[in-house]
């Protein structure tokens, strides 16, 4: 019998430059632990942690230190502000430990202070900033340093939510121009759904699933996983790509009304999508229409209805399901060049949703 | 049966005796630099007249305290009483011998205090010996203090480091240990060495206690000086023992009254440095 305790075990992952991992689980699972092993504030019993190939696990003292400087700096959810400095101190901190000039500091400390929006609050006390700000000095003091790697140890937990959810975009929008590789706690999966590239979803010290936020609603590895997810409002997660169909059958503009009739027929549907040569959207054919057409002696570019609604990949279903309540047609899922790549019919998007509720509830 | 009786008082006396034999040289350097920094304290308090001297600590006390005008011309009052009194020239006396114990007790303290927050061998070595000299009364201090430094001011003075010197350990130790522990890692994740870590975070995060310490230490010294006149030290409490001895209320009332408004600007003063949280 030992008295100790397993925090981690058998951990394995990677980080790929560039992305906002999310480590996400309840209190007690590790997340934090696992965070603190990254930057040895809490030192592995074993394994490794590979940095741009150097191993942070087996460093000395010195290599470790300067790694902590340059390398990788962090948020914490207490917001850790050195209650005794004024703002731009407080974000100059991590040059100062560097032994940078005071000019050339308060230099780099005032681009981060702009950065995260607190220009103008340099010379405030800490204390007498609301918690949101705090969190922003926070921020600015790790960005200060310009580090490759940014840990946030819950860094918007203790924040109320209206400005959580400001901080998470404000994140998202830094990220997107800084482009740094971000390590996330969270213990709010909405958050680690928004923030993250990929999520790892922890359970007693060991990770029960790595993925896109798709590919654990979709698919939750296990029990564990998928009882998780179950409060998740899919609407905001699945997008156009998850639940559209295979854009078949399609016509081409220049066949004739005659085969677009013969393939709606066989397919059982009353429209189909035109397109030209290149796969490119040209509009809807509606059966009706074509019947009356042939009678009519019309070609197709006279029925042809160009007006059609058209929907990005990634747009979330949220937004889809009022375009289709005003729309009798189908939406065409158009890529970047205006090629068709799928289709969504009204019963795609309920079944899609109804199915992943059925999974998750069987399940539990 | 009767148990044979320790022999503790003898071997503390025989161990006393053989340190003063064995290391008498190093008593001797101890009590001239104790000596020099008593008698520079006193010729800086009574270089200035009086009357230059009570402006001077009262301009202080005003900034010091924030401008708190009542603690400014309170003191001023206070110290024109003392020299109303006759006993100028005795307070700056106490005054030197405080400054001067209180100097040594903290140059000792505080780094003992750092160097137990840091190290738990050190804590559970310095503890028991912590608790030992603020329990033991501090008049038995007087008897070794004797016998090393003879008579006068030097054996007062090292009774009374040894008797104020604890908080200032204590409270440093306290004021280190209770540095949160994100701050501790807000410290290590952005690489200070343990010597950066302790000057930019721990000692200004723990100030406000550790300045506690440096009151308590302060108004320790004070009280054990007037104690200290039992062996010869000089000052205000010679004149409260004579006053003992010659039962004379009035002199021992008027020594007793100049302690006080020294220990209450001491007081003030100090709390005045402190920052606020």
């Amino acid at each position: 019998m030992t008295k100790q305790t397993v925090g981690l075990y058998n951990v394995s992952f990677d980080v790929y430059e560039g992305e906002t991992f999310v480590l996400m689980g309840l209190s007690g699972s590790g997340k934090s632990t696992l965070l603190r092993c990254l930057n040895r504030l809490i030192d592995p019993s074993d394994g490794h942690i590979l940095i741009d190939g150097d191993d942070i696990a087996t460093m000395d003292s010195k290599d470790l230190r300067e790694a902590r400087r340059t390398k990788m700096s962090m948020v914490f959810q207490g917001f850790a502000l050195l209650p005794h400095r004024t703002v731009i101190d407080n974000v100059a901190f991590g040059l100062e430990i560097q032994g940078i000039s005071k000019d050339e500091r308060y230099i780099k400390a005032e681009e981060a202070i702009s950065k995260v929006g607190l220009k103008g609050y340099e010379s405030s006390k800490t204390s007498q900033l609301s918690g949101g700000m705090q969190q922003r000095v926070g921020l600015a003091r790790a960005l200060a340093t310009d580090p490759d790697i940014l840990l946030m140890d819950e860094a918007f937990s203790a924040l109320d939510p209206l400005i959580r959810s400001e901080m998470q975009d404000e994140l998202i929008a830094l990220q997107d121009k800084l482009k740094k590789t971000i390590v996330f706690v969270s213990h709010d999966l909405d958050e680690a759904l928004k923030l993250g590239d990929r999520i790892a979803i922890m359970k007693d010290g060991v990770i029960a699933q790595i993925g896109t936020a798709e590919e654990i609603l979709t698919n939750p590895a296990d029990d564990y996983v998928s009882e998780f997810v179950a409060g998740v409002d899919r609407t905001k997660i699945l997008t156009a790509e998850n639940v559209m169909k295979r854009p078949e059958p399609v016509v081409s503009i220049n066949a004739g009304l005659k085969v677009a009739m013969q393939l709606m027929k066989k397919h059982g549907i009353s429209s189909i999508f035109v397109v030209d040569p290149e796969k490119k959207i040209k509009g809807i054919l509606l059966i009706d229409d074509a019947v009356q057409a042939v009678k009519d002696k019309k070609t197709l570019h006279d029925v042809l209805i160009t007006d059609v609604q058209i929907v990005a990949p990634d747009l979330p279903i949220m937004d889809i399901i009022p375009m289709m309540t005003d729309s009798n047609f189908p939406l065409a899922v158009v890529n970047d060049s205006q090629k068709i790549i799928g289709v969504i019919v009204r019963g795609s998007i309920l079944g899609a949703l109804a199915i992943k509720e059925e999974d998750s509830n069987g399940l539990t | 049966m009767a148990l044979p009786e320790l022999p503790i008082g003898e071997t503390v006396e025989s161990s006393v005796y053989w340190l003063n034999d064995n290391f008498g040289f190093l008593m001797d350097i101890f009590s001239e630099f104790i000596d020099i920094l008593i008698s520079g304290f006193k010729d800086i308090l009574l270089f200035l007249p009086p009357i230059v001297f009570i402006l001077i600590i009262s301009i202080f006390v005003y900034f010091v305290s924030r401008k708190n005008l009542k603690l400014a011309v309170g003191t001023a009052i206070g110290f024109l009483l003392i020299d109303n009194m006759d006993l100028w020239k005795l307070s700056m006396e106490t005054l030197a011998l405080v400054l001067s114990s209180a100097l040594v007790a903290l140059l000792v303290g505080i780094p003992t205090g750092i160097l137990t927050a840091k190290n738990e061998t050190a804590f559970h070595i310095v503890k028991p010996i912590l608790d030992f000299m603020q329990t033991m009364p501090s008049f038995v201090y007087l008897i070794p203090a004797v016998i090393f430094f003879g008579l006068g001011n030097v054996p007062g003075l090292v009774a009374t480091i040894v008797f104020a010197m604890p908080p200032a350990i204590r409270l440093t130790n306290l004021g280190i240990r209770q540095v949160p522990v994100e701050l501790n890692e807000v410290a290590n994740a952005f690489g200070t060495t343990s010597m950066q870590k302790l000057v930019k975070v721990e000692l200004p995060v723990a100030l406000p206690t550790i300045m506690a310490g440096v009151n308590q230490c302060i108004m320790l010294s004070l009280s054990m000086v007037v104690i200290a006149a039992m062996i010869g030290a000089r000052g205000l409490g010679y004149q409260v023992l004579v006053g003992i001895q010659r039962v004379d209320i009035g002199q021992g009332f008027e020594a007793g009254l100049a302690i006080v408004i020294i220990a209450i600007v001491l007081d003030r003063l100090t709390q005045g440095l402190t920052p606020k949280k």
